[in-house]
Formats: structure tokens, sequence, C-alpha cells
């Protein structure tokens, strides 16, 4: 045996990489009918590096699904049809089809109902339809207050709901896959990530994200105080309103009515880190469904949302 | 002035958010900087009272970890709920999540918090100081390398302070930081920074913590936990952010004790079968001969695989994949270890539990016990003790409660690969699941394992080095001659309220006044000391018995006349007391009395505690006691009193001639 006259230090994000690692691997010994909620995001995009390094060389032993709620950026379903490909992975897509008969719109609907049938329902409808018992989100503790205490299996009942009350305790790095038929966990391998780290080992490991993520000349208008993107004929201009060409990027992709972009110089990932760096607001800002009501995360998971 | 403060912090720029220059070298010279961090994961413990949410607040809010938008909406809330002076801000919510607990002004669960400097990763465990919240708090513990243990500076060492510091210290905290917070309400006085300080250091030397460091602070006014405080000149140690950044973390991994439980068995095609999983304590190299737990099997490590290209060698904590030269029965469960360096491997295991479900823990009934990826179904045989976390004493126990802790000895139905958790934490740590509402419903922590010896055994057991004993220069018959005595062992044996204590302490009075050399060891006296560590189950009152002989025989080898007072239950534990002080020396004297007597005696109540089942095998009541075959004496003691029973004994002294009339 060579002695330890090396150093056996390890970074922080290799130390989170063996943590995600080990997580994504006790999910997949454990589970029947693991998956892999891929938003298509920067997260997903990390989660998704993590779980092919935890299988190595084998393939992934579980699909992705990507709830579709027809409203996202037309360059986030290129790069998930183009890059799945690449990468050989099973892709399951669903979405919500009595919403998708009712026509169901953040415009015509609100982003509150537009949410709730789009998305949560329709990520309902899939675990159920697959009977999934174990789904793996990209969600992070330090995005939001209500999620710095989520465990990192997350326990769901049958209707997918989630108790802040009764969680199960979660001790050193063994978790509880226990579940009763019809039950499940949302299983959360960057719990311990930060938007930096993110970043950062996105960066490190030239892992593809969206082009949206860098800032480009794109088509605006400027709606209660926030830049939307006019991705589509579908969106219903205002009186008045006008789309700009201005040079934008997005934080955190979504729907796109939903979505505001900052204005950014941003074209690299250096650049992407230094803004965030010197950023003074959080990148869930850029989300309008959080800002509903005071707490509305926190309803929003209870009810099932991830 | 406390604005000016802040500011100034502001301005010293410590964290991510620091004002870096916009040019491209300096945003990778910042990346290449950031990426080798390393990380620390922490936990805070007090209550809201001691000022906690304020301190994580502000190292939050002075690395700048805060964004704008968020700390907006806490300037909105602190106007609604906060508790701070008008316009100024409360910290403190920054740090509350749930909605309810907003409302409620607590924070009830475990919540992570994260901020980073030049130097480190930092990952907070935010636990709650509140009585029903062992768990929560046993919970934060178990993945923190550092614990900072709050005291408010007006109210010093108080019970939870006793309770935090022992949960730290069983879960294996190895560094601890006692923050004395709230020095601006006792005017910066460095007297009362000692006193706390002694006080501290006083009480948890019963505790294993070692690395403890005290640093008087106020979080409100954030002095001594960013930037160093001009208010308290004679603390000449850093601030906490200093100390969180510089503390020495690097050896506290275990790199010694090969452990990698496989977790998941990679298997693509015919050529390649792989075992992935942590590598949760030492090295593996390339190469390395491997012995695979619980086979005993060995084989070869052929190559070490991840997604970047092969190791030569590979260490905790990471993930990797191994394969081995040989086909191999292998699968999740099983562990790799290096065939000079195996942990135990048992069915029969001794721990340190935390309770964390209403339903209590009792013997008998199945659990599923999870330690490193392996599942097994485990039952409780006895509990040794239960722990009065606010105490620390140890007390006998029939059941395990909600958040009560609890030395517990459990019986498995296949065996583990473990080790202490002291040297293993990864190996020693598990999980009780109930097997009925599959919920998390005990932590528990390895203290030793039944290929140990166990305490029964000890009576006969050879010691473990060859000794020579040396003969003392002063000849028996001299201490004989000085004393005036013979010595002799009086072996007060009988139940709880039999009036053993009494007799013996008023025995050694006599004897005093007569100018005799004597000393009385009483139970509950060694129970304080020098057996502490034991319970009540009957191994552990043989294991108090056999210690408690062995010190009767010092002294009487010292010439002395020892009064032992003891419940000593089982005839045959009492055979052994005899011929481990010398048959000749021992006078075996059994005191008794009707049962409703010994229970109107009993002052403790310990009767009717054991009728409610909050002492478990009390002798009497829930054990038995073997009446001694042939005592020397036997004294009803409901119907003689104490001095007549004295006389008694005294009488049976001279008689068997250890003593001459004076």
């Amino acid at each position: 045996m060579s002695s330890s006259s090396r150093n056996y230090n390890l970074t922080h994000l290799k130390v989170l990489e063996a943590e995600s690692i080990h997580i994504i691997r006790e999910v997949a010994a454990e589970f029947e009918r693991p998956v892999m909620l891929y938003s298509i995001g920067k997260d997903s995009a990390v989660m998704l590096r993590l779980a092919q390094r935890a299988f190595y060389p084998g393939r992934l032993p579980f699909p992705l699904l990507h709830v579709d709620t027809t409203w996202k950026f037309r360059e986030m379903i290129e790069f998930r049809d183009r890059f799945c490909r690449e990468q050989g992975v099973d892709l399951k897509v669903w979405t919500n089809p009595e919403g998708k008969a009712q026509n169901i719109n953040p415009f015509d609907h609100g982003s509150k109902k537009h949410t709730d049938i789009m998305k949560t329902a329709a990520l309902k409808q899939a675990l159920n339809h697959y009977q999934f018992d174990a789904a793996f989100g990209g969600a992070r503790r330090d995005e939001e207050k209500s999620r710095a205490k989520e465990r990192v299996y997350s326990f769901r009942d049958r209707l997918h709901q989630w108790d802040p009350k009764n969680q199960r305790p979660e001790l050193w790095n063994l978790y509880n896959s226990k579940v009763n038929k019809g039950e499940s966990i949302r299983a959360f391998p960057l719990s311990n990530w930060t938007e930096l780290d993110v970043w950062q080992y996105i960066h490190l490991e030239n892992i593809p994200i969206v082009p949206l993520y860098f800032a480009d000349v794109r088509p605006v208008v400027e709606r209660d105080g926030t830049l939307i993107m006019v991705d589509d004929q579908r969106m219903p201009l205002r009186p008045g309103e006008e789309p700009m060409m201005k040079r934008v990027r997005f934080r955190t992709l979504g729907c796109y009515p939903l979505t505001g972009a900052i204005e950014s110089e941003a074209t690299t990932l250096p650049e992407i880190i230094e803004e965030m760096l010197l950023a003074r607001n959080s990148e869930r800002q850029g989300r309008m469904i959080d800002h509903d009501e005071s707490g509305s995360m926190e309803q929003k998971k209870r009810e099932g949302y991830f | 002035m406390s604005r000016d403060r802040w500011s100034k912090r502001n301005a010293k720029g410590i964290s991510d958010m620091q004002a870096i220059d916009l040019s491209h070298e300096d945003i990778e010279a910042y990346l290449a900087r950031h990426q080798k961090k390393e990380l620390l994961r922490f936990l805070t413990c007090g209550s809201v009272d001691d000022g906690k949410s304020t301190l994580i607040g502000r190292l939050l809010h002075d690395t700048k970890t805060i964004y704008e938008d968020q700390l907006a909406a806490v300037k909105r809330d602190s106007e609604k709920v906060g508790t701070t002076g008008a316009g100024e801000i409360d910290l403190a919510l920054l740090t509350d999540g749930l909605k309810a607990e907003r409302e409620q002004g607590i924070t009830i669960d475990v919540a992570y918090r994260y901020f980073s400097t030049d130097r480190r990763k930092f990952i907070i465990a935010d636990t709650p100081g509140h009585d029903q919240y062992t768990r929560n708090m046993a919970t934060g513990a178990s993945t923190c390398q550092l614990a900072i243990i709050l005291i408010d500076a007006r109210y010093g060492v108080m019970t939870q302070t006793r309770r935090h510091s022992y949960i730290v210290s069983l879960l294996g905290i190895r560094h601890v930081i006692v923050a004395i917070n709230k020095m601006d309400l006792v005017e910066y006085s460095r007297d009362v920074f000692e006193r706390i300080k002694d006080d501290y250091t006083g009480f948890v030397a019963k505790l294993d913590l070692h690395d403890i460091t005290f640093i008087p602070m106020s979080a409100l006014k954030g002095e001594n936990v960013v930037s160093k405080s001009d208010t308290m000149p004679w603390y000449s140690g850093p601030p906490l952010l200093d100390y969180l950044e510089t503390v020495h973390i690097a050896g506290d991994r275990n790199l010694t004790d090969l452990r990698f439980p496989v977790q998941y068995v990679i298997r693509p095609d015919l050529n390649f079968r792989g075992f992935a999983g942590t590598i949760e304590s030492g090295v593996l190299h390339k190469g390395d001969e491997v012995m695979l737990l619980p086979s005993g099997k060995r084989s070869t490590v052929k190559s070490i695989v991840t997604y970047d290209g092969e190791l030569e060698e590979a260490f905790a904590p990471q993930a990797v994949t191994v394969t081995l030269t040989e086909e191999v029965d292998l699968s999740r469960g099983d562990m790799l270890v290096h065939p000079g360096n195996q942990p135990h491997v048992s069915s029969d295991i001794e721990a340190m539990v935390v309770w964390m479900t209403e339903q209590p823990l009792v013997p008998g009934r199945p659990y599923t016990l999870k330690q490193t990826t392996k599942q097994v179904t485990a039952e409780v045989v006895s509990f040794r003790y239960g722990v009065d976390v606010n105490t620390i004493e140890h007390r006998p126990i029939a059941r395990l409660g909600l958040n009560e802790v609890g030395h517990v000895r459990l019986s498995l139905t296949q065996p583990l690969a473990c080790d202490p958790y002291r040297t293993n934490a990864a190996t020693g740590a598990f999980i009780l699941i109930d097997r009925l509402t599959n919920n998390t419903v005990g932590a528990g922590m390895i203290v030793e394992t039944g290929s140990s010896r166990g305490p029964g055994d000890v009576w006969e057991a050879e010691p473990e080095v060859s000794l020579k004993p040396r003969e003392s220069l002063i000849a028996t018959s001299e201490r004989e001659q000085r004393y005036d005595q013979l010595p002799v062992t009086i072996l007060l044996i009988g139940l709880t309220g039999s009036g053993k204590s009494r007799i013996a302490y008023e025995l050694e009075r006599r004897l005093w006044d007569e100018g005799r050399a004597v000393m009385v060891l009483y139970g509950q006296t060694m129970r304080q000391g020098l057996n502490r560590d034991l319970g009540f189950s009957a191994d552990d009152r043989s294991e108090n018995l056999r210690r408690s002989a062995e010190v009767a025989k010092l002294l009487n080898d010292a010439g002395l006349i020892t009064i032992a007072a003891f419940v000593a239950p089982h005839e045959g534990v009492r055979g052994k007391v005899k011929q481990l002080i010398g048959p000749d020396r021992v006078l075996e004297i059994f005191c008794t009395a009707p049962m409703e007597v010994l229970r109107e005696r009993d002052q403790y109540g310990m009767y009717q505690m054991a009728d409610e089942g909050k002492i478990a095998q009390m002798p009497g009541v829930s054990a038995v006691f073997e009446e001694p075959k042939s005592p020397d004496l036997v004294l009803q003691t409901d119907q003689v009193n104490v001095d007549e029973c004295v006389n008694r004994i005294v009488a049976l002294m001279k008689s068997r001639g250890f003593m001459r009339d004076r």
C-alpha cells in the first residue's frame, strides 16, 4: 500500500457530488419504480449528470419525466429533445390531458390556476399513471425558506401531499425508504447545494444548459414590472404593449409567461456567475408563482407541488 | 451606534458577495479560489431566547448571504411580528421558515442554512431548544462536525445547556464552541464570562467532549461574531467566524479503517460487474486484497471506476465503483474491508438509542434496523439504563419514551459488520424503523457488540496481560497488630427497604467509636463513581457487585473492616463475591422484613416506580431475590431495632474472632 503522504482532502463540490451520488444510488437500490423529474433547467442538468456518474459505466436505471405545461420556452423543448436523444436517456413527457383540452393557460386562467392544473395536478397524474414510488427533484434548500426544512427523502401520502409537521427524522446518510403501496417519496439529491455551487459545477464539468441562461437579444414586453419574453404567437399583447428587443437572459426557466427576464450582458458561464455574485435579488424572484401570497410555496408543497 | 458597526463590517467584505472587480481575470481567479473550499457542517443549539436565530441571521447577513428581496421581506415582517425595536431588522426572522412556526414565533424543526466565505462553505443545521425536541437536535447533530452551544450570559449554564452538550457528545461531535451571548446585557463583564466558563468546564468533564472553545459575544450587536469587538478587550481569542474558518477538521475523518458498504451492483453487460458505493472510512487502492463481509471470502481490487476514469486509490467520503479480480457473490448490504482490519460482525449489539416517537420502545417488539446499506430486523433484549438528558444521570428503565435516551441491548436476525460509533460513526450508526407505521422511530449509536466480552464472564476471566503481583513489605500480621483487628467484610444483603444501609452506617459508627479501622461500601455510592457506567440489568448488577467486591478485598488487604451493603439478589453472584474476597473473610448478613414493611420504608418510591414499570427488573417486584441458603446471621428488621442489629453483628464478629473485647 502506498502510504499516506498525500493529502486526502476533497473540495466542497466533490463532497457535495459524493453525497448526491450516494442519495441517487440509495433511491435506485431501495425503490421499485423511481423516476427523475427533469425540468430542463440548470439544476436538472446537474442532477442528471450526477445520476450518470452514479451508474457509470451503466445506463440510468430509471426514466426521466418532464411535465410539459405546453407553455415552456420553445428553446427548452428543443434542448430537451436533442439532449435526451444524445444522452440516450429514456424520457417520458406528460401533459395534463383535461387541462390541454380546456386550453388552460396563464393568460386566461391566471398563474395560480395554470400552475395548479398544468403542473401540480399533471405531476400527480403522471406519478399515478406510471406508478412511480420515488421521484427525484432538483430542489435545493437554499432556494426558498420553506425548502430549508425539507428532508432529502420527503415522504408523500397517497394524495402526494407533504405534511411539514409529520416529517420523518432523517439522520446521518441513513434514509428511510419504507412506503406503503400508493405512497411515495420525493428525493432531493441537491438539497445541500447552493445556487453558486450549481453554477460552479456546471462550469467545472462543462455541463450543457439551455441557451436562455445566456444573454441574447430577445423580444420582451414589460408587464407589471417584469420583463416577459414574447416566445410565440399565443401571447396576447395588452393595449399599448409593443415587444422590444432587449439583451436579456433568465436566471430560472419555467413557463415563459410566468418567468421574468433580466437585462444582462452575460454570455459566458463566468459572466453568469459574476453577475449572480453581484446580484442583489434571489433567483426565485423571477418566478411569479411565489409571490401570490406569503408562504405560497409552502402551500403548494403541501398540495403536492415539487 | 449599532448601525455604524454593521456598515463597517459590510465594507470588510468576506463572502461570495464581496465587492469584486468586474474584469474577467477577477472572476476566473475568484472561481479558482472558490473551487478549493472545504465544507464544514455545524449545529447551533440554544433557544430563541438565547439569541440563536439572531446569531444565524447575523452570520448570514454579515457574510452577505441575504439577497435584497429576502431582506426586504424580513424588514416587512419585522414591523409585523418582529421583537426588535421600531425600524430595526429582526435578524431572527431570516431563519424562520414555515408559516405556522412564524406565527407561533418558534422554530419547530431542523432547518438548514448555507453561507460561505473565501475559505469554507458552511452548512448550518439549525435546531430548536425546546424540551420536546431532543429528536430534532439528534437529527441535526448527526451530520455535523461542530456544534455551537449558546448560553445567555445573564443566566449562565442552564438545564438546556446540559442537555444540548450531552446530545452533542452522544452524537460524537468533535468540536464545540460555547458562545456566551448577550454580553452587552452584562456590561461585557469578564467575570461573568469566566464564571460561566468555569461552570461549563466543571460540568462537561463528565462528557466525552474535548475540543471546547469559549467565545463571548453579542449576536444582536454583531460583537465577536464576524469581527472582533473592542468592547471586550480582555478577550484575546478570535471572533466566531474566524474560528469556524480555521478549526482543523481534516483529522476528523477516519482514514484508517477501510469500510466500503456495497450500495448497488452495476452490470451493464456480461463483461462488467461493478460494486458501487461510498467509501465510509479508510482508503482503498487498486490491487488491495479485500475481505468480503459477512462471507469472509477474499478477493483483490481490479479497478476503481469513476465517470472521470479509473483511480489508483479512493478514500472517504468518495462515491466510486469497485471491480474485483474474481467472480464473487457480493450484493447490496455486504461490505468490503481490508483483511487485517476487520469490523465486528455480530447479531448482538449494545447501543445508545434516542427514541423519537410517542409509542415507547419496549423489549421484544421487532423493528427494522438500517445500518450502512443493510436492513435487518432487531428487537430489544434488555435495557441497561436510561439517561436523564438534563442531569446525565443513569437510572433503571423498562421502556424508552419519546425524546429519551437509553443504553439498549439489541438482538438482530442477521449479523451486522459494525464498529463502535466512537471509532467509526458511519458503521456505528443505525436507525430503527417501525414496521407498521414505516416511521423512523429511533437513532442508535453502537457502543459494543456481542463478540466483545460481556460483564457476566468477568468474574472468571483471566487478566488480559500477564501480571506479576508484588508482595507488600508490610506483613498481614503487622497490620492486624496495629489495628488490633482481623480484616473482614460484613456483607449486608437484602431488598430495598430492609434496613441494610441504616445498619451499615450505625455499625460503622459503633466500630469507629470502639477504635476500629472501618469503612462502608454502599451500593448507591459506588454507582455514582466507580460503577457509574453500569445499569440495573442482572449482568450490570453482577458487575457492580464484582467491582465492589474487588474494592472490599483491597480494603481488607489494607487491614480495614469493610461493611458492604448491597441488594445482591442472586445466590450465585454472592458466592462469587465470597470467593473473590476470601470465604473466611466474609460474614453474610441477611436483612429481611415483610414486603409491606419494605414498601413503607421505601423513601425514594422505588417500589411504586417498579409497579408502574418505570424501573425494570426490580428485585422483589419484577425480578427475583434469591434468599441466601446459609447466611451467617439473619436480621428480622421489623422485629429487631437497629441498635440490637448492630449489637448482634458486633457479637458475631467477636465470636468469630475478628475482634477482641476492649
